[in-house]
């Protein structure tokens, strides 16, 4: 094949995209934070998973250490089952706590996870138990008012005692 | 000319039939056989050179303007809900996702689809296609082919360049002109672009769109009639056929990777 001149203008061209198909993969995608380590799956049961996605943050005092995988219903206990991807690297004893927290007021909902006391550590195919339901806004709003109109109800029973 | 006239009809289902056939036949031959065009790189890289060095300016120009655009509309959009910081997030995914490929398609159409519609057209009324198979050489494999993977070939490096330089320009416009934190307009964008399902996904749909402009505008030169006329008509009809299939595809391909 003969070299022509244009070999330089179109090897200028490809490197020009392949640097833009590269920087929108590093800087705008961060492709380092993704680690392709190895991970280990923990299924947990939830009652109510709120607005939980798969591909959301599993976090232990706020640093990530795995992904959730899938999100199933379980139609033997009504519960939703989700199943985590904890990185190798981290090992967390078996009586460890899940939470599903919210970042922020109006935030993505991750999980988080709160180290147990056993000396035993969680092992692929373990199933978490100790869980805690993600705040159901509406839940929280009836709540409230039901608080309320129960205390309201108290204090208008108990005014007549007070002048 | 009455259309009405179930002759008439027929008529122009078959003639339409007949152009959807050797449509697909060209398209057939192009993917097929024409691939061995890449052997001979020497010609796709000299059609690289002529669709991509030289579509690079009004790509990079328009990526840049857009970016601003993005920038400032997005910026006055968001600042009302107090999260100027998302802007980053905001230009990226859209930019990433549905405005570089789709806009760098609707250019490459115009800046090199056109060129290649009249190139063709115009070889067709020189008969110097006719020529070439007198000569025992397969027109489909020599010009067609090389010029089809080039444009399959280009396309996405385009339309990562307006991605990238679009990105650079909200960041010029949000950043250094509005103020918004430098740190929160990289953060935010890491963490909402995804490598495979944003990044990856518009990689997909500029090569299909590479694939859509290319094909049409060589169809359409191959098609013309071989008049000064049908050729005007054919470069046309480029522009217009490219652009709806673009904007078309867009719409099912992004209900396809998205919806999901």
């Amino acid at each position: 094949m003969q070299r022509s001149n244009n070999d330089i203008w179109v090897g200028l061209f490809v490197l020009i995209g392949a640097a833009a198909l590269l920087f929108l993969a590093l800087q705008s995608a961060n492709l380092l934070s993704l680690n392709f380590q190895k991970t280990y799956a923990v299924t947990a049961r939830f009652d109510n998973i709120g607005g939980l996605k798969p591909q959301t943050a599993v976090k232990s005092a706020g640093v990530v250490v795995g992904r959730v995988e899938s999100i199933t219903f379980d139609d033997k206990n009504f519960q939703a089952s989700v199943t985590l991807a904890l990185q190798n690297r981290y090992s967390f004893p078996k009586d460890s706590s899940l939470k599903i927290l919210t970042s922020g007021l109006l935030g993505e909902q991750y999980i988080g996870i709160e180290a147990g006391a056993e000396e035993k550590t969680l092992q692929a195919g373990d199933t978490i138990t100790a869980t805690q339901s993600a705040v159901v806004l509406e839940n929280l709003i009836s709540q409230f008012l039901y608080s309320k109109a129960a205390e309201g109800g108290s204090s208008t029973a108990g005014t007549p005692t007070k002048k | 000319m009455s259309w009405w006239r179930p002759a008439d009809v027929g008529f122009a289902v078959r003639s339409k039939l007949g152009d959807i056939g050797s449509a697909a036949r060209l398209f057939v031959q192009l993917v097929g056989p024409g691939a061995k065009s890449l052997r001979r790189f020497g010609l796709v890289r000299d059609q690289i050179h002529f669709l991509g060095n030289y579509s690079l300016a009004i790509i990079a120009v328009s990526g840049l303007f857009v970016g601003f655009v993005l920038g400032l509309q997005g910026y006055y959009t968001l600042q009302r809900y107090g999260s100027s910081e998302a802007l980053g997030l905001l230009v990226a995914l859209s930019l990433v996702r549905e405005l570089g490929p789709v806009v760098a398609a609707l250019l490459f159409a115009g800046r090199a689809g056109t060129s290649l519609t009249a190139e063709i057209g115009l070889m067709k009324a020189g008969e110097q296609l006719s020529a070439m198979e007198m000569m025992a050489v397969d027109p489909v494999r020599r010009i067609l082919a090389p010029r089809f993977w080039a444009g399959v070939i280009t396309m996405p490096l385009l339309a990562a360049v307006f991605s990238a330089v679009g990105v650079i320009g909200g960041y010029v416009v949000g950043v250094v002109m509005l103020g918004v934190d430098t740190g929160a307009f990289w953060g935010q964008m890491q963490n909402g672009v995804d490598v495979w399902r944003d990044v990856g996904n518009g990689v997909v749909k500029s090569i299909v769109f590479g694939v859509t402009v290319t094909f049409v505008a060589l169809l359409q030169g191959f098609a013309a009639q071989p008049t000064p006329e049908g050729v005007s008509r054919a470069t046309t009809r480029t522009v217009v056929v490219a652009s709806l299939a673009v904007l078309g595809l867009d719409f099912l391909l992004t209900a396809m990777m998205f919806s999901i």
